[in-house]
């Protein structure tokens, strides 16, 4: 385990170091970012121009969850994200081989290459967001629940996590898979709904299986909502979480087993 | 001329045969596209919840008009093309251009065209499940007319898009990264062409400003027509500020071309 946070370190160290000198780049990858987050916030407006509630929720609990859903989305983007996303390449070339040989875990090695420091700037918007929204409703939250909810992003961040590796795993059968990659996108588009507009089978299975729905509704609902249940959202959300990282671990190690390499 | 065309026909040819290892990368686009649709439709029944309708949309015309952001979408974005463009120069592939009696951007068309193509063919069972689903939703126009606007400003709509994005990878001559400034474009264009939602449930003075930005030809403009929510002058003043767009990137596309090439310095080789 300690040898595994010694090499995390460095990889980090690496990776800001690189990006520095990127300054540029650095820059208007945040300004694309705040872009997307200010759309968010103006389509919000749009819809809460026209009714009070979307199902309960009023507009400054929309504004919540969706700075939570932001928190999440890029505390996983700055960890994780480039690497997955390289994955396909990687097989594609053939270049997995040299990662398979690193004495460490392969799925350690293939997740964890390059930080971004860039979403770790924008995810203290996202918690910016959340503050200014509970000012918004007048909600101070307590120790505990403070402390669920940061339980609750780690979750969900885990989430994003095994989603995202489970779609970038196919590619060791479809070659050219960035469409997988966009599928990320598009599966965690919904995530920032409240999950109360969901119904039917739909939301079954965006809530258990593929657990999308919950991932920053859950948190959402832990800080704002004291008077519901926090522990039992909390236990789904844990349940949810094991579920996708198993699977996304399992479906890994049997892709690896039939993968024969591009070069030579 | 005759010998022209058949010139570009063969790139386009070429570019269906090429484009079949991406069938399965568009399939699951398009298989994925569902879910925020999916999305769009509960997030939008909630919204209809009390009351019947929102600008000028009722819940059934509302869901009709995201099915067919959908479809305009597959019809005429292009999706690949601005990495491979930028891909091209990057790597020097463009050398071969050249020194070939081919139009780059001439054989960019055809290949655009066939991605297309190629692309609606893949993803005709997802959009007939979609369109199977809400088939009571479907209202066709009434005017036959109607149609030829459509496909007129449709087909615009494809090459705007086009040309903005062969012109950003143009800059592929003088920066190596252009990834930022593609996705910076996206979310203008995910935000104002009218994906998000329909242009017209904005306030007033939005919408006078967006009538004149190009963002809104290139998907929520030919949509209006096909519903028949403009008519007349309005018609054609929207279609007369399209074709500028039209023209005006076509210029753009070729002048970046032209520009990028004389600063070219065919590295490797």
């Amino acid at each position: 385990m300690n040898r595994y946070l010694q090499i995390y370190w460095i990889m980090m160290r690496n990776s800001l170091i690189r990006e520095m000198s990127f300054k540029a780049n650095f820059i208007l990858w945040m300004f694309v970012e705040l872009l997307w987050f200010v759309g968010q916030i103006v389509f919000i407006q749009v819809m809460f121009s026209y009714v009070n509630t979307i199902g309960d929720w009023s507009k400054w609990e929309v504004v919540l969850l969706v700075g939570t859903h932001q928190l999440i989305g890029q505390i996983f983007q700055a960890f994780f994200y480039v690497n997955i996303a390289n994955l396909p390449e990687l097989v594609r070339t053939g270049k997995l081989d040299f990662m398979l040989l690193l004495p460490v875990d392969s799925q350690f090695a293939v997740s964890t290459r390059q930080f971004g420091m860039d979403n770790i700037v924008n995810a203290l918007v996202g918690v910016g967001i959340v503050i200014f929204a509970l000012v918004k409703l007048s909600v101070v939250p307590g120790v505990a629940q403070i402390l669920l909810y940061l339980v609750a992003i780690a979750l969900g961040v885990a989430i994003h996590y095994s989603i995202m590796f489970f779609l970038a795993t196919i590619s060791f059968w479809i070659v050219r898979a960035q469409g997988l990659i966009y599928g990320y996108f598009n599966l965690f588009n919904i995530a920032r709904y409240p999950d109360v507009v969901f119904g039917g089978w739909f939301k079954l299975v965006f809530s258990w299986i593929i657990p999308v729905i919950i991932v920053a509704n859950v948190p959402a609902r832990i800080l704002m909502r004291s008077l519901e249940q926090p522990s039992l959202l909390l236990l789904q959300l844990g349940a949810a979480s094991i579920f996708v990282v198993t699977a996304s671990r399992i479906f890994w190690r049997s892709a690896l087993k039939r993968y024969s390499s591009a070069s030579s | 001329m005759v010998s022209q065309l058949r010139k570009y026909l063969k790139v386009f040819d070429i570019g269906l045969q090429n484009t079949f290892v991406y069938r399965w990368n568009f399939f699951l686009r398009s298989l994925f596209n569902l879910v925020p649709l999916a999305g769009t439709v509960f997030i939008w029944s909630a919204m209809f919840k009390d009351r019947t309708d929102i600008g000028t949309y009722t819940l059934h015309s509302m869901i009709f008009y995201f099915v067919l952001t959908i479809l305009v979408d597959n019809l005429v974005t292009p999706t690949e093309d601005e990495w491979q463009i930028a891909a091209d120069i990057r790597d020097g592939q463009i050398n071969s251009f050249l020194t070939k009696p081919l139009n780059y951007l001439g054989y960019r068309i055809s290949l655009f065209l066939s991605y297309r193509l190629l692309y609606m063919v893949v993803t005709i069972v997802p959009i007939a499940i979609v369109m199977f689903y809400f088939r009571s939703y479907i209202t066709l126009p009434a005017h036959a007319i109607t149609w030829l606007f459509t496909a007129v400003s449709l087909a615009m709509a494809g090459f705007i898009q086009f040309f903005i994005a062969y012109s950003l990878a143009m800059l592929a001559f003088w920066i190596l990264e252009i990834s930022t400034i593609v996705f910076i474009l996206y979310s203008f264009e995910y935000f104002l062409n009218g994906h998000l939602f329909p242009l017209d449930i904005m306030p007033a003075r939005f919408q006078t400003v967006l009538n004149w930005l190009p963002f809104t030809y290139e998907l929520f403009f030919p949509i209006q027509i096909y519903l028949e929510k403009i008519h007349g002058a309005k018609l054609y003043t929207g279609l007369e500020i399209q074709a500028c767009w039209f023209l005006l990137t076509l210029g753009i596309a070729r002048a970046m071309w032209h520009k990028g090439v004389r600063h070219y310095q065919a590295v490797g080789g």
